[in-house]
């Protein structure tokens, strides 16, 4: 979920930033009603301040962002979409651990 | 590593351990909850509690376990959430609690970590988990909107789940492996009612199928040996939950099945460790029967402590 570095996104304004960010983009897909949203939440607040500079991290509501979720197959939550140059590249599902998440960027590089 | 000495150390966040929480913290017992996730255990993940005393509209899973979080608090717990418990071990007289970077003591450990939802281990499940296959309807039922879907196991945990599903759904497959369902009967008989539900009894999943995402699933007729191939676009698995026990391995005695054995008084075979919930080996597991093995381990505990002292 959106939080002190991790950028909300929507319906209106995704494709804007996740096109034309400049860094490789983690997307969030989580919902107010998804307890396991909430454990990775802290964990993606630490990814950022690890990987600042070479990481923009959003974060989508599927409650609020349905089209969003049906775009991307998002069907079990949380899920993590890496985007580069725009395009979604790897998707990880499930509250995983900050290691799985540094992991899924390095081999993104 | 500290050096403070705690009276107890409570593994686990979930009802039992929240509740053991609230019975130590009264008799003023210098209490440390540790918690790997966010409290709220099971019933956080389940959406209206209609059994558990009280509450005669029944309660939301996340409300109930705010509500005994609060209490626990009230009375001056020590909780951390995202720590992890990997060991418990005795230490002389005194319990070793170790965590990724830390290791805690106690005079007494009340260990209620749990269940975590059994795995079938069968084709597709494992390749398809978060395109299709859940387990979890609170988290992803809205996501199935007008959709078809199956629901394994008839327990109360299926039924329970499969009934909040409904609100979302096209239609529901029950499955259940067993020729009789197991979940309480005023469950079955409305979720028999509704013209979106089905019921396979007796009948094993043996598939999971799809391209990118589920489209079918293949169940067996246990009785002919029949097989049949169901479209649906997700599969929400009930089939029964597995111990974490794994913290106690090899250092108290577990059952075939790897729950934590105890006796009446929540005393497992290591003195001054107890056990409380649904990783303790026993028949029902409930929402207020954790809450009651939580009470005893935590009366045993206090006991415990004061013939140390």
């Amino acid at each position: 979920m959106a939080s002190e570095n991790v950028q909300e996104l929507t319906e209106s304004d995704f494709d804007n930033i996740v096109a034309e960010s400049e860094l490789p983009v983690l997307v969030d897909f989580w919902a107010e009603w998804c307890p396991p949203c909430k454990i990775l939440s802290p964990r993606l607040e630490n990814i950022t301040k690890k990987l600042k500079g070479q990481l923009l991290v959003g974060a989508v509501d599927v409650g609020e962002n349905p089209n969003l979720a049906a775009k991307f197959n998002v069907t079990g939550i949380p899920t993590l979409i890496f985007f580069k140059d725009g395009k979604a590249h790897t998707t990880i599902v499930g509250a995983v651990s900050e290691e799985e998440i540094l992991a899924a960027f390095n081999k993104l590089k | 590593m500290n050096n403070v000495t705690h009276d107890v150390i409570i593994v686990g966040g979930g009802p039992a351990g929240l509740t053991a929480a609230i019975y130590t913290s009264r008799e003023r017992l210098d209490t440390l909850l540790l918690e790997k996730g966010l409290c709220g255990g099971l019933p956080a993940t389940t959406d209206l509690i209609e059994n558990y005393p009280g509450f005669p509209q029944g309660i939301k899973g996340m409300d109930l376990m705010n509500k005994i979080k609060e209490q626990a608090l009230r009375f001056g717990t020590n909780v951390i959430e995202f720590k992890e418990v990997k060991r418990i071990a005795p230490a002389g007289e005194k319990i070793k609690v170790q965590t990724d970077e830390e290791q805690y003591t106690a005079h007494a450990v009340i260990v209620a970590s749990g269940s975590t939802p059994k795995k079938l281990n069968i084709p597709g499940e494992e390749e398809y988990q978060g395109k299709g296959v859940s387990y979890c309807v609170t988290c992803d039922g809205p996501l199935y909107a007008d959709k078809d879907v199956a629901v394994i196991g008839c327990g109360n945990s299926g039924l329970q789940e499969g009934e909040a599903l409904l609100k979302h759904v096209k239609s529901i497959t029950f499955i259940e492996f067993l020729p009789h369902m197991t979940a309480e009967k005023i469950l079955q008989e409305r979720l028999q009612e509704s013209e979106k539900t089905r019921f396979l009894l007796n009948h094993m999943l043996t598939s999971i199928n799809g391209d990118t995402q589920v489209n079918s699933v293949t169940v067996k007729n246990r009785q002919t040996g029949e097989e049949e191939q169901i479209k649906v676009s997700g599969v929400f698995i009930y089939a029964g939950f597995s111990p974490k026990s794994k913290l106690l391995e090899g250092i108290v005695e577990l059952d075939s099945s790897g729950y934590i054995k105890a006796n009446e008084n929540m005393e497992t075979s290591l003195p001054g460790i107890y056990v409380a919930g649904d990783v303790r080996s026993k028949k029902v597991r409930q929402i207020d029967s954790a809450c009651a093995d939580a009470t005893i381990a935590a009366i045993s505990a206090r006991d415990y402590i004061r013939e140390l002292a």
